[in-house]
């Protein structure tokens, strides 16, 4: 119940540091003041300005961000410490005080007494962190696999272009299940609670790699055949010099794009797979194991137990989206 | 005298020099279709030297093979036959194949025709200029790389300061300077510049080519020249050769040749260029 006090880490990290390297530090904080400046000035920034959507749904997902993040200090209860549970609390409509305790809950409780909102929020961080790691593991995935193929070319670049072909003709979140079933059936049983989690990241990530792989082929493609590449081969380079450094930071522009709207996916298709009881396990649960648990109660009357995670997972996945489509928009040079 | 070269002091030659592309449909098509496999000899039978100091000019439309030439040179495209020697060492040869030795690369380097992507956008001019010193291991001390650096951008005629920025910040012909430090960054005795002010206005162009000119002075540089612009060859080479469909059709000193071209072909490239006042032979 009661949070840590102040992390060991967070105290001497400022102190010794400060004090001999004073001037160097000045310098580096003008050059980085200006840098924010020219970041602030930049065109990016003022589409950013002018377009209220992106503004909303960039504020909704700060929001949620900070609030998974901050999650033991934001959450009024930890939904996972059985000591904070009444069960007499279960089944407690939000806003209302509970009949036998008293006790009244800003979104009620599940029929285990656990404060919503709580559960909520710390559902959020586990559908934020798999969404997130799942999408890391697809891009670095994607843009090694895309890279490779587009610089390497021949019998390497068909190999991978029609794995990719062959995985897109099925639905990613079958592919996410299968990936997860085989998966479940390697890890030994008595692991597989913990492992639950990473399961679900490596299957979401696993099928997902493939739009970063086609973008960053496409963009390679191009690159390789630009003269920086040649000057680069004269020299003597060789090809993991030219494809990492210099190739990758030229292609990386769209992947960006892709992460964001990846990010939604994956958010729904770890959601999807909790929901069908293949996902995050019971003792970690996710918004979609939330909503899958609040089903149950939905044709006795207790609402609110489907409804609140249901509609955090919509604000979540559509703010992530229209904020996707809205970079979609903002660096394709050809819409402007 | 740039007239009369002698070839026993060749820097550069290149003899029996090839190139063929492969143009045939993929074979799926062939197959269907019945078409054969089909062939463009881009280089044919190329042979020429160039004198230790001298430019030698490759003049030609676009699609005459100047460029496969160049790049056969420099090793970035494999001849199908032919021998290239360097300074008597032997670069490329049917027996060896391409000679992969950093010590013989490091003296050959390049100017691209396109000032805007022969340069990595995302990497600072220092960063550019350093990568060659770094790829040959040329100075070790961090220090003194700089120093190189600035050394570079001075002698190209642009500011130290430019090293902490980035190439879209700099003009098409500042650019095409950057491009000239980073081919003199690996101390290079023998540059190919293959169409390097194409790209640029006419004013700007002759400042680089003034540039090119000055460095080859101080510096002893060798250059091949590919242009199809006879109004620059004119000013740069001391030798031409003019390439038709991949064969060298005249080759002669740079005087003679613009004065009484022998070949038709050279006529009508020099009659299909602009003239100055004061041109020579009027056609």
């Amino acid at each position: 119940m009661t949070s840590p006090p102040v992390r060991p880490s967070e105290k001497p990290a400022g102190a010794p540091e400060s004090a001999p390297t004073s001037v160097s530090a000045s310098i580096s904080a003008s050059i980085s003041a200006s840098r924010l400046q020219r970041a602030l000035a930049s065109d990016f920034v003022y589409d950013f300005t002018r377009a209220p959507i992106a503004i909303i749904a960039g504020l909704v997902v700060l929001f949620l961000f900070l609030v998974a993040i901050l999650a033991p200090l934001v959450a009024p209860t930890n939904p996972f410490d059985p000591a904070s549970l009444n069960l007499m609390n279960g089944f407690t409509p939000p806003m209302q005080a509970n009949m036998f305790t008293g006790e009244s809950f800003v979104m009620g409780t599940d029929d285990q007494g656990r404060d919503l909102l709580s559960a909520i929020i710390y559902g959020l961080r586990v559908s934020l962190f798999v969404g997130v790691m799942s999408v890391l593991l697809a891009m670095g995935l994607g843009v090694s696999l895309g890279l490779i193929a587009g610089y390497v070319g021949g019998w390497l670049d068909n190999l991978i272009m029609r794995i990719a072909d062959i995985q897109l003709t099925f639905p990613s979140i079958l592919i996410a299940m299968l990936i997860f079933g085989v998966l479940r059936g390697i890890i030994p049983p008595d692991l597989r609670d913990e492992m639950a989690i990473f399961v679900l990241i490596t299957a979401i990530g696993l099928s997902e790699w493939v739009p970063f792989a086609r973008t960053v082929r496409a963009t390679t493609l191009v690159e390789k055949e630009k003269e920086y590449v040649q000057a680069a081969r004269l020299i003597g380079l060789g090809r993991h010099q030219i494809m990492w450094r210099h190739i990758l930071p030229n292609v990386l522009g769209p992947v960006l794009v892709i992460a964001t709207i990846t990010l939604a996916l994956a958010i729904i298709a770890e959601a999807t797979l909790s929901f069908l009881g293949v996902g995050a396990p019971a003792t970690e649960p996710s918004l979609g194991t939330l909503i899958r648990i609040g089903q149950d109660f939905l044709f006795s009357g207790e609402w609110w137990i489907l409804t609140f995670p249901a509609i955090t997972l919509l604000a979540l996945a559509l703010s992530v989206n229209l904020l996707g489509d809205w970079l979609k928009d903002t660096l394709n040079p050809r819409l402007k | 005298m740039p007239g009369g070269v002698m070839m026993d002091n060749a820097y550069l030659q290149v003899s029996g020099l090839s190139r063929h592309f492969d143009i045939s449909d993929p074979f799926l098509a062939r197959l269907l279709t019945g078409g054969a496999r089909r062939q463009l000899t881009a280089v044919d039978n190329v042979s020429f030297s160039i004198a230790r100091g001298q430019t030698y000019a490759l003049v030609g439309e676009s699609g005459s093979g100047k460029s496969t030439i160049a790049r056969m040179i420099v090793g970035l495209e494999r001849p199908d036959s032919g021998t290239i020697r360097f300074d008597g060492r032997t670069a490329f040869d049917e027996r060896q194949g391409q000679v992969q030795d950093n010590s013989l690369r490091q003296k050959l380097q390049m100017v691209f025709q396109s000032p805007y992507s022969s340069l990595n956008p995302r990497w600072r001019v220092g960063d550019i200029l350093m990568e060659p010193i770094r790829a040959f291991d040329l100075i070790a001390d961090p220090e003194a790389r700089r120093r190189r650096v600035h050394e570079l951008l001075d002698q190209v005629g642009l500011s130290t300061q430019d090293a902490q920025r980035y190439p879209h910040e700099f003009s098409g012909g500042q650019r095409q300077r950057i491009s000239i430090a980073r081919a003199l960054a690996s101390n290079p005795q023998f540059i190919v510049c293959d169409e390097p002010t194409s790209a640029l206005d006419v004013s700007v162009q002759a400042q680089v080519l003034n540039l090119l000119k000055q460095l080859q002075r101080d510096l002893q540089l060798t250059y091949l020249f590919i242009s199809h612009d006879m109004a620059v060859v004119r000013v740069m080479a001391h030798r031409i050769g003019v390439l038709k469909n991949g064969r060298l059709v005249e080759e002669n000193a740079a005087g003679p040749l613009i004065e009484s071209p022998q070949d038709p072909y050279t006529r009508m490239l020099m009659e299909s260029t602009p003239r100055f006042a004061g041109g020579a032979a009027s056609g």
